[in-house]
């Protein structure tokens, strides 16, 4: 089932509140966590014109419940085109819902080294149903906790409600 | 009777629960870890640490010595964050004293995930497989003759990387294929993934007394046997071989099958070149093409690395995957 | 002490008889078979309404793990183990530890079988000195020490002239010989027949030539010295053809055949299970076709269980490392059986090869129901449905690569020279 909620309006919205953060002062860096995340991330990316190139994160070697549910059968290297080490990053997820996906690319993100910053911005954010504590700076849309969202795309980009049981962490 | 029984290395969901062979597994079995391995590189090349195994315990049992095997399954579990103990048990201290069970059965009490096993006798690791608890695995670092499927699985890999597709290549295997473990594994992984043409060129006191069960083409012409083929892989030739009258000596053997420039002519002309290692130079192949353009050798180290943490990530996240997940 | 068992199917193919009628027994001696005698008094009568009669069997080549080094398995156990599977007869090969080179180990196994009183125990004494192969045992004195015959077991002598001199001596002193055919350096480290099987499986291999070629040396020695040599354990088809032209020569020469390689092949040891690993090898299906086509025509006379009892531990191993060997008193009459369920051999022929034909090959007397003869016999009855299951077999040794095999009939009650030894009619 669609959610009535512009995808492009939230990745508009989103960008003018970047481009007015401080951080967008020091050549920032993004990093687009897979899959939804990077087709958000390469929206912003373009539209703030930054410098330097799009990571990309897979945090499926990073997942916490590796020994219970396996490994995630589509995992693609991550790419990190530029050095982490004392970089300011941009980190863009779709869904922001128990927090454990942040955990898991931040953990990937210092094993390539130590950024000197690291700024959160999600599409969503699923209030409430937080496990760790993580949030974000910017956020697009907020939707209510029991509803849970999946974003598909890349073309068009388009947020749905998804069936309880398919849900991802 | 059935000509084989329900393979002890799969489980239920016909998913791989240990690797010791690759006898009676599928395509997708292979690709599978083939293609796992790759995302272990980073977008330099470079192979990285993951958390995957945080917690798990990986024994290396060698009662064989083996530095570089070794070596690489302990580089490789450290960078699946594993934690790692390396046992190398001479076989004589078993034979006498505590049987083999007792001692798998004591590291297992001492809380192993995995072992990684290599033993002198064919089958050891089928042996071991069905000792271990349910919840252990049992990965074949090489067992006697029969099998040393990550090795077999990281020269896949190398081959791919270079040809692109196993599938419609003519490949070579040369010298001792009646002793090698190597071999065997790499002419099953071959044809399972639907190599056009595996020729093993050797002598006959080389070779098993029924190649055709393996499903190749014996040739004991090196040039004929090289004939526009893709890939060639040098075994490694044991010296003992002298002893038995299987060979006159090695100088004869390398005159008659050691891989020099000159017959790497009749290959194709982008034919790479092989050689589990460590190489003999002057015996099984010259210097000149072991360090030549073709040769990948030094590659099939680096990605022993990748391919070896691919198996280990497999067989973890299947124990770990719920059946009713099996579906999506 | 007088038993009379009635309406039983009488098998006797010694006498080439099948029929329905009484077995009257008088101490340990049968007195009539077929009609009993008006004068025959029973103190004891047993009906056997449906059920076989059938002379004790003899089994030319069973392990009893005794004199033994931490073996499984004791005189005692084994005949009773024997006795369950209607044998009443059995020869062990003089592979004991230590091993049956001098008259004190004959003797002793002798001892415990009247002890035991289960069975007739015949010890097969060593042709060499610790079976090495190289200096002559004391022949003369393991024959009054009760060896039926001598042999190497497993052991072969590798020196051809060294091969013929203990022919030629065990000739001399009318000791009947018993010989593997097997060439030490063509079998060398060999645990699997040399095929496709340990081919694939990277197993160390036997080639067929093993056998042969010591068949071949066996069979021109016999030739030329006249020895009397009895070949055990053939194992494949190649030598089942030596054997039929080495007869049309006109070489006295007996063979006998273990009853799993009639019934497994190289096939079984797919996954390296080590309860398969016996020695000669399995050999190919065609092979084990061969062997059931020579017992169908006769050239191969006799059935044997090569029982060898095995501790778990021996089998708790690495298949190289395993020792070789089948628990296998308990199944080797059901296992003939099926040769004559599928068709390949009668009844009284198959029953042949498992008691009047081997005792012919010993030269004793047993094996038969004809009256005078040692009263050694067992019931089996046709009806009965039973499953192999290692637990619950009476043998030390639960080594068996049957186990889950199912079965129809089974032997439900054994004599031993008139006593009862063993039943399980009302069980």
């Amino acid at each position: 089932m669609k959610l009535n909620l512009d995808v492009n309006t939230l990745i508009d919205t989103l960008a003018e509140r970047l481009r007015d953060d401080p951080i967008m002062g020091k050549a920032p860096c993004m990093v687009g966590i897979r899959t939804g995340g990077v087709w958000i991330a390469e929206r912003l990316h373009a539209a703030l014109g930054l410098e330097m190139p799009l990571g990309v994160l897979d945090i499926s070697f990073y997942r916490d419940d590796f020994s219970r549910v396996g490994l995630n059968p589509t995992v693609r290297p991550s790419d990190i085109p530029w050095d982490v080490e004392g970089s300011r990053i941009i980190l863009v997820d779709d869904v922001l819902y128990t927090g454990r996906t942040i955990r898991a690319a931040l953990n990937e993100l210092f094993d390539y080294g130590r950024p000197d910053e690291v700024l959160l911005t999600t599409l969503v954010e699923r209030p409430g149903c937080r496990e760790l504590p993580i949030c974000a700076k910017y956020v697009g849309a907020t939707v209510n906790c029991d509803q849970a969202v999946k974003l598909s795309g890349p073309e068009p980009l388009e947020l749905n409600i998804v069936e309880r049981k398919a849900e991802v962490a | 009777m059935a000509l084989v029984e329900r393979d002890i290395q799969l489980d239920e969901h016909k998913r791989l629960k240990h690797l010791l062979t690759l006898e009676g597994l599928k395509a997708h079995h292979l690709t599978e870890i083939l293609d796992l391995a790759e995302t272990f590189f980073d977008a330099n090349g470079e192979l990285r640490k993951v958390p995957l195994l945080r917690g798990k315990t990986i024994m290396n049992v060698f009662f064989e010595p083996s530095t570089r095997t070794r070596t690489t399954f302990e580089i490789a579990e450290k960078r699946l964050s594993a934690d790692v103990v390396n046992l190398n048990i001479a076989t004589s201290a078993t034979k006498k004293g505590e049987s083999l069970q007792d001692t798998l059965w004591n590291l297992q009490a001492m809380g192993a995930d995995m072992f990684v096993i290599r033993h002198a006798d064919s089958g050891a690791a089928h042996f071991f497989a069905r000792q271990v608890a349910e919840g252990v695995h049992v990965l074949n670092a090489g067992d006697g003759r029969h099998a040393h499927p990550s090795q077999a699985l990281l020269d896949m890999f190398t081959i791919r990387k270079h040809k692109g597709d196993i599938y419609d290549l003519k490949v070579a295997i040369v010298g001792d294929i009646l002793h090698s473990r190597v071999a065997r594994s790499q002419i099953q992984a071959l044809s399972i993934l639907g190599a056009r043409e595996i020729r093993v060129i050797g002598p006959r006191t080389l070779m098993p007394s029924c190649p055709e069960a393996l499903g190749v083409h014996v040739y004991h012409d090196m040039d004929a046997g090289l004939e526009d083929v893709d890939v060639v892989i040098m075994l490694r030739l044991q010296n003992e071989r002298m002893s038995g009258a299987r060979l006159p000596s090695e100088k004869e053997f390398f005159r008659l099958y050691g891989l020099t420039e000159q017959r790497l002519e009749r290959a194709k002309p982008d034919a790479i070149v092989m050689h589990p290692g460590p190489i003999n130079r002057g015996v099984e192949i010259d210097s000149a093409v072991a360090d030549g353009p073709r040769s990948v050798i030094l590659d099939q180290v680096t990605n022993g690395i990748a391919v070896r943490m691919a198996i280990m990530a497999v067989i973890f996240s299947n124990a770990a995957r719920h059946p009713q997940e099996d579906a999506s | 002490m007088k038993l009379r068992i009635d309406n039983a199917r009488l098998l006797d193919p010694a006498r080439q008889s099948d029929r329905i009628g009484s077995l009257c027994v008088q101490g340990n001696r049968i007195v009539a078979c077929g009609e009993a005698p008006d004068d025959f008094t029973p103190d004891e009568v047993i009906d056997a309404d449906g059920l076989w009669l059938i002379p004790g069997l003899v089994d030319l080549q069973a392990r009893l793990g005794e004199p033994g080094d931490r073996s499984a398995g004791t005189v005692a156990s084994e005949t009773r183990a024997a006795a369950a599977g209607g044998i009443t007869t059995l020869c062990v090969p003089p592979d004991t530890v230590p091993v049956a080179d001098n008259p004190a180990v004959p003797e002793l196994i002798r001892r415990r079988a009247r002890q035991a009183g289960n069975a007739f125990v015949l010890p097969i004494g060593a042709l060499t000195q610790g079976l090495d192969g190289e200096r002559l045992a004391p022949l003369n004195a393991l024959k009054q020490a009760g060896c039926i015959a001598a042999s190497q077991a497993n052991r072969p002598i590798r020196n051809t002239q060294t091969l013929r001199n203990a022919l030629e001596y065990a000739a001399s002193h009318a000791m009947p010989l018993i010989f593997k055919p097997m060439d030490a350096d063509l079998a060398a480290d060999g645990v699997a027949h040399d095929g496709a099987v340990a081919s694939r499986l990277g197993l160390p291999g036997i080639p067929t030539s093993a056998e042969t070629a010591a068949l071949a040396q066996l069979l021109v020695l016999m030739e030329e010295t006249g020895a009397r040599v009895h070949i055990s354990g053939l194992t494949s088809r190649r030598a089942v053809e030596m054997i039929e032209r080495a007869r049309t020569r006109g070489v006295q020469v007996s063979c006998d055949v273990a009853v799993h390689h009639l019934h497994l092949s190289e096939n079984d040891l797919m996954d390296f299970n080590p309860l398969f690993r016996v020695h000669p090898p399995l050999r190919t299906p065609d092979d084990q076709q061969a062997l059931r086509q020579g017992l169908k025509f006769d050239l191969i006379d006799a059935i044997t269980s090569d029982h060898t009892p095995l501790n778990a531990d021996d089998k708790a191993l690495p298949f190289p490392q395993a020792k070789p060997g089948i628990s296998g008193v308990e199944t080797l009459l059901n296992l003939t059986l099926r040769l004559v369920e599928d068709g390949t051999l009668t009844l009284l022929q198959a029953l042949r090869k498992l008691t009047v034909a081997p005792a012919e090959i010993l030269g004793i007397e047993a094996g038969t129901l004809a009256p005078g003869g040692r009263a050694s016999f067992f019931l089996f009855d046709p009806d009965r449905h039973w499953t192999v299951t290692p637990e619950t077999m009476l043998s030390a040794g639960r080594n068996t690569p049957f186990a889950g095999w199912e079965f129809e009939g089974q032997v439900v009650a054994t004599w031993f020279q008139g006593k009862p030894v063993f039943n399980r009619l009302n069980g």
